[in-house]
């Protein structure tokens, strides 16, 4: 066996070790570690990417020494190492975007263990991507939500904290609710194990027996994973959630926890319950008017926020609409385009958070918009990245959103019923996008405002001297006072670019994987 | 140094202009385009009050919730929808489950292959007496893994919840204080009881642990029972006695060291497992207390991080700190 094939197993290992490695070690010394294993990781999927492109088939790796009904194993197929060398990238991303805030709002004493979150967390959005096995997925499921309630609550405010509760509550029923689906589906089957579970499904729907729980189980483990990544009507713990914790935290919720979710659940489609019997059920309307609903609704909420973070976060709950909606088409490009899409939201919405972090930075920490005039002239890289962030959520072509766009449309295109609602949502969500993005993007570019106490002094001095002109807590920076965020904003905006102009590799990618799941 | 470009006529090439650009000591507006500040809002004393009483009376007449009627018909409404939801739910959940295969049949689809080999061979490829602990620590030992670091993960949210970061002198004195605000202190009957219990619960505990593989038990609930020991050593006789042995720092070194010792041998089991590379580690023979692979050892691993999680658990929902 080739030793290469370790690799995904290693990964976790690694990121699980580096966890309670890290609750030994002082804060400095925990981020090494973590910065570490999130390259190691990432070159390690590079590694695993590589390998199943050259053989061109998926394989099972056995943990332990017994084989796969009896024992657990993991399965590593093109779909999966995309996605694995995907979150590593975007974590490390996330995490150097963010470094700044992090070490000023969270305390000396509790930053490993804030690093210790973030090591679980990409140990258990690994062992989703690979796991081959129901149980293992809920165990990691277990491990994710609880690391993702430590991430809010780390920036100790009254707001974070409730907002953790909401998200505990709310993300613990998911979990309840899938378990229940997993429960029904091994009574159902006698399996844990996807590919068993699948066979057994596939018998059952042929000889349409025990319909009603299987419909059932379907319904509980969607609606579970829904609201764990904040479908529409399961949105409210979302915008507090995002807006009010540390900028690489809500980065990662917002780009990597809720789509570990989702890649779970295209996993549960096409390897558990089957793509055919899962899109012959009555399931994937209600997924397509609930994604719909969001879409429209989620892009309404962002208009009404004045805080630009809680603004960021309503389109997110916007974005997972378009995810489910693809979903909900019933087709293998609908899928295929909500992959995309998973992808290159992640990639645009950490690089908003980032950006509205440096954007508040320059206007005094506030986050209101009538506060952020001028911001995108005070951080100029801030506002470069912001407006990328902005052009890529509505559509523009040349950025990362309108290539999934366009393939949400060509999904829809020839669907007999679903088109022309479809179409219609598109077209309405983009128009509602465009709103809200650019009304800010023209807000960070417009002059401030300056009042008449502020002017006079201004005038007496030096009149070409800009700063003076500005509120006292407004500051300019520059790139070379904040170096790691710079190289964050930087990368994250060369990788939205590189996704809407050369989409046709990833896309050959998305479709070799999917095959490879059947 | 030496110069390619006069220094003039690079100042007017465009990677310049956008390399000042993005530093911030050139503004493209400044002196290109003439900017005229709004005139500013006024406000005088009389508006300013004005505005104030406006705001009070909103107040009034939004938070009024005793009055207000669509809050009171929100509330009614809220009422009969959350209880449709109810019965829709359970309803729909009931008939899934009326459909499911009858309990206890025999041919039930769980009763297939895989629980077949573990009750019927189990015994002779982990070693161990106790099947469950066979499957949960052997076949299944990947997913247990998760599981006591799900312990662990609980543990570290507690920690950033309620760990008080004090300095020692200053919280000290006004922790003591709090601590024994609704209990008494040297309370007789409870040390007396201790006294006698403690040892007793430690060492069954210690049992429950060791024997996970012989019979029932295991490091789950034997780590349960340490911790339940430890919490009534603390009640009885106080932080300033549970502090000579368990701290944060024992907490710390005893999970990392017991998730350490279990991630590296199961390491070590899942690499020659999946590389298919005889394990050196002998299974023993069945029924002796040195048998049944590293399942003893792990067993230990997950006791320690169970009894370490309660007792801290109690501690930091108590005090705040050790």
């Amino acid at each position: 066996m080739d030793f290469i094939r370790n690799f995904p197993f290693f990964s976790i290992i690694l990121s699980l070790f580096s966890g309670p490695l890290s609750s030994i070690l002082g804060g400095k010394w925990a981020k090494r570690v973590n910065g570490a294993v999130i390259g190691l990781c990432g070159v390690m999927s590079v590694a695993v990417l590589w390998y199943v492109c050259r053989t061109g088939e998926a394989y099972v790796y056995t943990m332990g020494h017994f084989p796969a009904p009896w024992g657990n194993e993991i399965r590593a197929g093109i779909l999966e190492a995309l996605m694995a060398v995907f979150f590593c990238a975007i974590m490390l991303l996330c995490m150097l975007g963010g470094e700044r805030e992090r070490e000023a709002e969270i305390e000396a004493s509790r930053q490993n263990l804030y690093y210790i979150m973030v090591d679980l967390l990409l140990c258990s959005l690994l062992a989703l991507i690979y796991t081959n096995d129901l149980f293992t997925a809920y165990v990691f499921v277990e491990i994710n939500t609880i690391s993702a309630c430590g991430l809010i609550m780390i920036r100790r405010s009254g707001r974070t904290v409730e907002a953790a509760a909401r998200y505990m509550i709310m993300s613990l029923l998911g979990s309840g609710l899938l378990l229940l689906g997993l429960c029904f589906l091994y009574d159902l089957t006698g399996h844990l194990l996807m590919s068993n579970i699948r066979e057994s499904v596939q018998v059952l729907a042929a000889e349409g027996m025990y319909e009603r729980p299987l419909l059932v189980a379907i319904c509980l483990m969607c609606v579970g994973l829904a609201i764990k990544s904040a479908l529409f009507p399961f949105h409210n713990w979302l915008p507090d959630a995002y807006g009010y914790s540390t900028v690489s935290s809500a980065a990662i919720l917002s780009s990597l926890v809720s789509k570990g979710y989702i890649f779970l659940l295209v996993k549960i489609f096409c390897r558990v319950i089957g793509f055919d019997v899962f899109s012959g059920s009555k399931v994937i309307h209600v997924l397509f008017v609930f994604g719909i609903a969001g879409m429209i609704m989620g892009s309404v909420d962002a208009i009404r926020e004045s805080d630009i973070r809680r603004m960021i976060a309503y389109s997110s709950v916007a974005q997972i609409g378009y995810i489910y909606m693809g979903f909900g088409l019933g087709t293998m490009e609908g899928v295929i385009a909500s992959i995309y899409h998973v992808i290159c939201h992640a990639a645009t919405k950490s690089l908003l958070f980032v950006a509205a972090s440096g954007i508040t930075d320059a206007s005094g920490g506030s986050r209101y918009f009538k506060d952020l005039n001028g911001a995108g002239r005070r951080n100029r890289l801030a506002g470069v990245a912001f407006t990328v962030g902005a052009l890529s959520m509505v559509g523009v072509p040349m950025f990362a959103g309108f290539i999934s766009k366009l393939f949400f449309s060509q999904a829809a295109v020839g669907h007999e019923i679903k088109m022309l609602p479809t179409l219609i949502a598109l077209a309405i969500s983009t128009v509602l996008n465009a709103v809200y993005f650019m009304r800010t993007v023209i807000r960070i570019y417009s002059p401030v405002k300056i009042t008449a106490s502020e002017e006079k002094p201004a005038k007496q001095e030096d009149g070409r001297e800009k700063t003076s002109r500005m509120p006292e807590n407004y500051r300019e920076i520059t790139m070379r006072q904040q170096p790691a965020k710079a190289v964050a904003m930087i990368l994250f905006i060369l990788l939205n670019i590189l996704l809407g102009l050369n989409s046709e590799p990833l896309i050959g990618l998305i479709q070799r994987g999917l095959g490879m799941f059947s | 140094m030496s110069r390619k470009v006069p220094k003039e006529q690079y100042e007017k090439t465009i990677s310049y202009r956008l390399k000042s650009w993005l530093e911030g000591s050139r503004d493209l507006y400044l002196g290109n385009l003439e900017m005229r500040p709004q005139s500013p809002r006024q406000e005088d004393e009389g508006t300013r009050r004005r505005h104030q009483e406006d705001k009070k009376r909103v107040r009034a007449r939004v938070y009024d919730t005793e009055h207000n009627r669509e809050m009171l018909l929100f509330k009614k409404i809220y009422r009969i929808f959350s209880l449709l939801f109810c019965v829709f739910l359970v309803s729909m959940l009931l008939i899934g489950v009326a459909d499911l295969p009858p309990f206890g049949e025999a041919d039930k689809p769980v009763n297939n292959e895989v629980p077949q080999r573990y009750i019927e061979k189990g015994l002779q490829e982990t070693g161990a007496v106790n099947i469950v602990t066979g499957m949960i620590l052997d076949y299944r030992a990947f997913d247990t893994l998760g599981e006591s670091h799900v312990l662990f993960i609980a543990t570290c949210t507690v920690l950033i919840l309620l760990r008080a970061d004090g300095k020692e002198g200053e919280r000290g004195e006004e922790a003591e204080m709090n601590d024994r605000a609704y209990e008494p202190k040297n309370d007789v009957i409870l040390q007396t009881a201790a006294r006698l219990l403690v040892p007793f619960i430690i060492i069954f505990g210690i049992y429950i642990i060791l024997c996970g593989h012989l019979g029932p038990g295991g490091g789950f609930s034997g780590g349960a029972v340490i911790g339940a020991g430890l919490i009534l050593y603390v009640s009885a006789f106080g932080f300033a006695r549970a502090e000579r042995f368990f701290t944060g720092a024992t907490y710390k070194w005893m999970s990392f060291g017991a998730l350490a010792c279990y991630c590296l041998s199961k390491t070590y089991s899942f690499y020659t497992g999946a590389n298919h590379i005889e394990s050196v580690i002998p299974l023993g023979t069945p029924g002796a207390i040195l048998s049944s692979g590293l399942i003893l050892l792990l067993n230990i691993c997950v006791g320690v991080v169970v009894a370490g999680t309660m007792y801290t658990f109690y501690v930091m929902f108590r005090k705040g700190g050790y």
